[in-house]
């Protein structure tokens, strides 16, 4: 049987966030408790947490977690680190040992720095050094796989249901002003941990829960721009879009909402001038990143968080808040397990990004 | 020799039950193929002469007659068959090159039919177009891969000159010359109807069709007939072309027998002179030279026309479209192995190019793997022959379509492939102006537009299956494709899997 990676997979599932504005940091305690409530929205073969603002010690180095299916992996792996960084710290990651998470790769932590004379030769910007190490690492070295790359965040995935795998990870030991996480029902045994969201590129990960039918329309588009689409999931070539439109071209996350979730023309043609000439260029322009078809996704970034319906809202997203404390979720129990008493609960529409961002960019 | 050489293909079969005399038929023949026998009272018919246009029984009100392929029979061969024994007698009697016309009727493989459609289930919902958006318009264009902000922050629109499509279907280039009158105006009329744009071939543009420029595509062959400012300046794009998928690597040709007043005048050339295009442009002998004469065009017009360039799929056609796209051109236009022409010696149209779908494909992936596919959008032609056609090559890659040999049947035509000849009992490949009346062009357009409204439902009806509810989201989202009975290399210069995988 083929691999994830080898063969598309589609999925449906579970999302959830927290997120504080005014930059609080809590432990991993509740976000599990709140995706434990979907349980049945997922199947075990896949779950997974993203956390912002965990690493504060380390807050001006990249944070890389790593899968090594093999020693050899891992060797090839850490030459490659060696050669492209400066490794200031490097262990495992620490777990705890739990009856439904079996047959785990090596998890390792590196925290690095690009070597400065590297990055002075290879004319990049630091972020594209070293976006390009890791999808050259996870596309070149057979068993090594960086799963998560950005600074004072990272990633935590596993096969197996989204709870037991933060109680493997021994979630409640690390302190974010953001959480995402992801509960996967995939529709066939991919047994990858690598496959599991959120999936990750620098500071940007993306949780999703639909199967986009524009996938191969937005694949061959993004691999245009030097990305590769090793994992053939919805979740990666959002993710690329994501880092393409924001970080590459320089769009705010609400221009990029409004390309790939874009208005109808219908509703395009009632704006007035100026929004309809907005739109109908970011259609044209952009028009190989429209994504079609149902997602509610979550997409984590450095300070923020943004969460996009597609454009017929065929996938439930609910938001709730209270105070300076954002939920959101597939459903509303999720939202309601963690936090009874809200302010504020509503459905966002189609295509309508909610947005989310520290008060102050000092406070976490 | 003296004897007959040629036993019509075709008979004329009239059932004398049911024939009243009533002679419509000798008058609608413009090959004179019926008669009527005054002495003996009888209507006669000399196959001879009839090319199977289908005039006759489309008109007969009695439903007296019909053509029938004969069954006369050389004597079976499956090398030396009939039609290669009877071109060898042409050709021995006449010295010439056998002209033909529309697209070439060989068997062949159509990598269309072989190529099957996607649907959701399950996983992710279909989409009813009855109830939802479904949305099919698309630009053509150069896209920017870049933002621009004023000052205030806000977006400024940075794309070049782009043409805007209510439906993923233009026209294709039919010439005002090899199509009559009464076709174009159909063709513009229906254009503009349908938001969408016609061509005009290399014959230049009548005065009387300035008024649908917002929907013309102006060409700009070899022959240059009639191109000048105010041509080039009124249509909505220009096309330079390069070649046709009919006949790689020759000209166009106008026999002088169309060539009347009216054409002469348009093409700005002597009435009764065969037209024929130099086989390439005399100032474009490589791709630098195509380059100058992309940005003379723009030059020419203010930079406000996108600038297609059209060529027919060829074996190298991967890389001729990369130069292309790095040569200041917007839209690139691919006319395949099977697409239509008024006039082209058959042994090119036979066996001179490439299908377009292996052409679309190979271009589309190639421009791809060198990170140029937003310099330039793909129309495809040649041939496309209904709705499925058309959501297959935009899966594969296309933008959107040419349509000629559809258009033409759906304005009358019934595919004689005689066009070369002049006397189109339909109105639509002639110039004489009795036949050119039977086509009314109201009637053409309505029927047009019906067309080219149905594959459009059609196209809305298949997205939405597949959960697709923008066109654009379907563009190269070969996923959606599945080969039936494809060799490994068909399906790798497809870039499809077969199906079952």
């Amino acid at each position: 049987m083929l691999r994830e990676g080898q063969v598309r997979i589609p999925a449906g599932c579970a999302i959830s966030g927290i997120f504080h504005r005014d930059g609080t940091r809590e432990d991993g305690t509740r976000i599990m408790q709140s995706i434990k409530v979907m349980h049945d929205r997922s199947n075990g073969l896949g779950g997974g947490f993203a956390g912002y603002g965990i690493y504060p010690e380390y807050k001006d180095y990249y944070a890389l977690h790593v899968f090594f299916d093999t020693q050899e992996a891992r060797v090839a792996c850490e030459a490659f680190l060696d050669r492209h960084f400066d490794i200031v710290n490097l262990s495992k990651i620490p777990t705890r040992r739990h009856p439904r998470i079996v047959d785990e790769p090596m998890i390792w932590r590196y925290f690095v720095r690009p070597l400065h004379v590297k990055l002075e030769a290879s004319q990049l910007d630091e972020r594209e050094y070293v976006a390009r190490c890791v999808i050259r690492v996870n596309d070149q070295i057979d068993g090594a796989y960086i799963f998560s790359s950005g600074k004072n965040m990272g990633v935590f995935k596993a096969v197996g249901y989204p709870e037991d795998v933060g109680a493997f990870y021994r979630l409640e030991e690390y302190k974010a002003y953001c959480w995402t996480c992801h509960g996967r029902y995939p529709t066939n045994t991919p047994g990858w941990w690598g496959g599991a969201h959120p999936f990750a590129l620098l500071d940007t990960t993306v949780v999703h829960n639909g199967e986009i039918s524009s996938y191969d329309a937005n694949r061959r588009a993004i691999e245009m721009f030097g990305y590769k689409c090793n994992l053939q999931t919805d979740t990666e070539v959002i993710t690329y879009i994501v880092d393409y439109l924001g970080r590459k071209l320089g769009m705010t996350h609400e221009e990029i909402a409004h390309v790939i979730a874009a208005p109808f023309w219908q509703t395009i043609e009632r704006m007035d001038e100026e929004q309809k000439k907005y739109y109908t260029y970011l259609r044209n322009a952009f028009s190989s990143l429209l994504i079609t078809g149902p997602f509610s996704i979550m997409v984590g970034f450095d300070g923020g968080l943004m969460a996009l319906n597609d454009r017929l809202k065929l996938r439930s997203l609910v938001v709730g808040e209270q105070g300076d404390t954002v939920y959101l979720a597939s459903e509303e129990s999720a939202i309601r397990t963690i936090a009874p008493d809200l302010d504020r609960l509503y459905a966002p529409r189609g295509g309508e990004p909610v947005i989310v961002t520290l008060n102050e960019r000092s406070a976490q | 020799m003296n004897i007959r050489e040629f036993f019509p293909l075709y008979e004329v079969a009239r059932d004398p039950a049911r024939c009243v005399k009533c002679k419509l038929c000798v008058r609608e023949c413009a090959n004179e193929v019926h008669a009527f026998n005054e002495k003996l009272g009888v209507l006669t018919a000399d196959d001879s002469k009839c090319v199977n246009c289908q005039r006759c029984v489309a008109v007969c009100p009695t439903r007296a007659l019909k053509i029938v392929r004969t069954d006369n029979t050389y004597k079976v061969n499956a090398n030396w068959t009939g039609d290669a024994m009877r071109e060898v007698y042409q050709q021995a009697q006449t010295g010439g090159v056998l002209l033909a016309s529309m697209g070439n009727p060989q068997p062949g493989p159509i990598y269309w039919d072989k190529l099957l459609l996607n649907a959701s289930q399950v996983t992710n919902p279909p989409i009813d177009p009855l109830r939802e958006p479904m949305e099919t318009r698309v630009f053509l264009g150069k896209k920017p891969g870049s933002i621009l902000r004023g000052p205030d922050g806000k977006l400024i629109p940075n794309q070049t000159p782009q043409l805007a499509l209510r439906k993923p279907i233009l026209f294709s280039a039919m010439s005002y010359g090899s199509i009559s009158y009464n076709a174009h105006a159909a063709l513009a009329r229906a254009a503009q109807e349908l938001g969408i744009y016609y061509n005009t071939g290399e014959g230049g543009l009548h005065e009387d069709f300035y008024a649908y420029g917002d929907n013309t595509i102006v060409q700009v062959a070899s022959g240059r007939f009639g191109v000048h400012t105010d041509y080039l300046s009124t249509g909505a794009a220009i096309e330079i072309k390069m070649g046709q998928g009919a006949k790689p690597g020759i000209g166009g040709h106008l026999p002088g027998i169309k060539v009347g007043p009216d054409i002469s005048k348009t093409r700005m050339i002597p009435e009764g002179t065969d037209a024929i295009s130099p086989a390439p442009h005399h100032d474009i002998y490589s791709i630098e030279d195509l380059r100058q004469l992309v940005f003379s065009l723009k030059e020419a017009t203010g930079y406000r026309k996108p600038i297609i360039v059209k060529v027919a799929a060829v074996h190298n056609v991967a890389a001729i479209a990369s130069g292309i796209a790095r040569s200041g051109a917007d839209i690139i236009a691919i006319d395949g192995w099977r697409g239509g022409t008024g006039a082209a010696p058959a042994r090119i149209r036979d066996n001179v190019g490439i299908p377009i779908e292996l052409a679309l494909a190979a271009v589309d992936t190639r421009l791809r793997e060198e990170g140029i596919r937003d310099e330039v959008s793909l129309i495809v032609g040649g041939s496309i022959r209904s709705s499925a056609d058309l959501v297959k090559a935009i899966a594969l890659g296309a933008d959107a379509v040419y349509i000629g040999t559809a258009a033409l049947l759906a304005m009358g035509c019934h595919l004689c492939r005689s066009c070369q000849q002049g006397k189109c009992n339909w109105g639509i490949a002639t110039q004489r102006p009795d036949l050119v009346a039977r086509l009314d062009p109201d009637e053409a357009a309505r029927r047009l537009i019906n067309l080219v409204t149905a594959w459009d439902h059609e196209l809305q009806e298949i997205m939405g299956g597949m959960g697709i509810n923008a066109v654009e989201a379907l563009r190269g989202n070969r996923l959606m494709l599945r080969g039936l009975g494809l060799t490994e290399a068909e399906l790798r210069v497809l870039g499809v899997k077969h199906a079952g995988e």
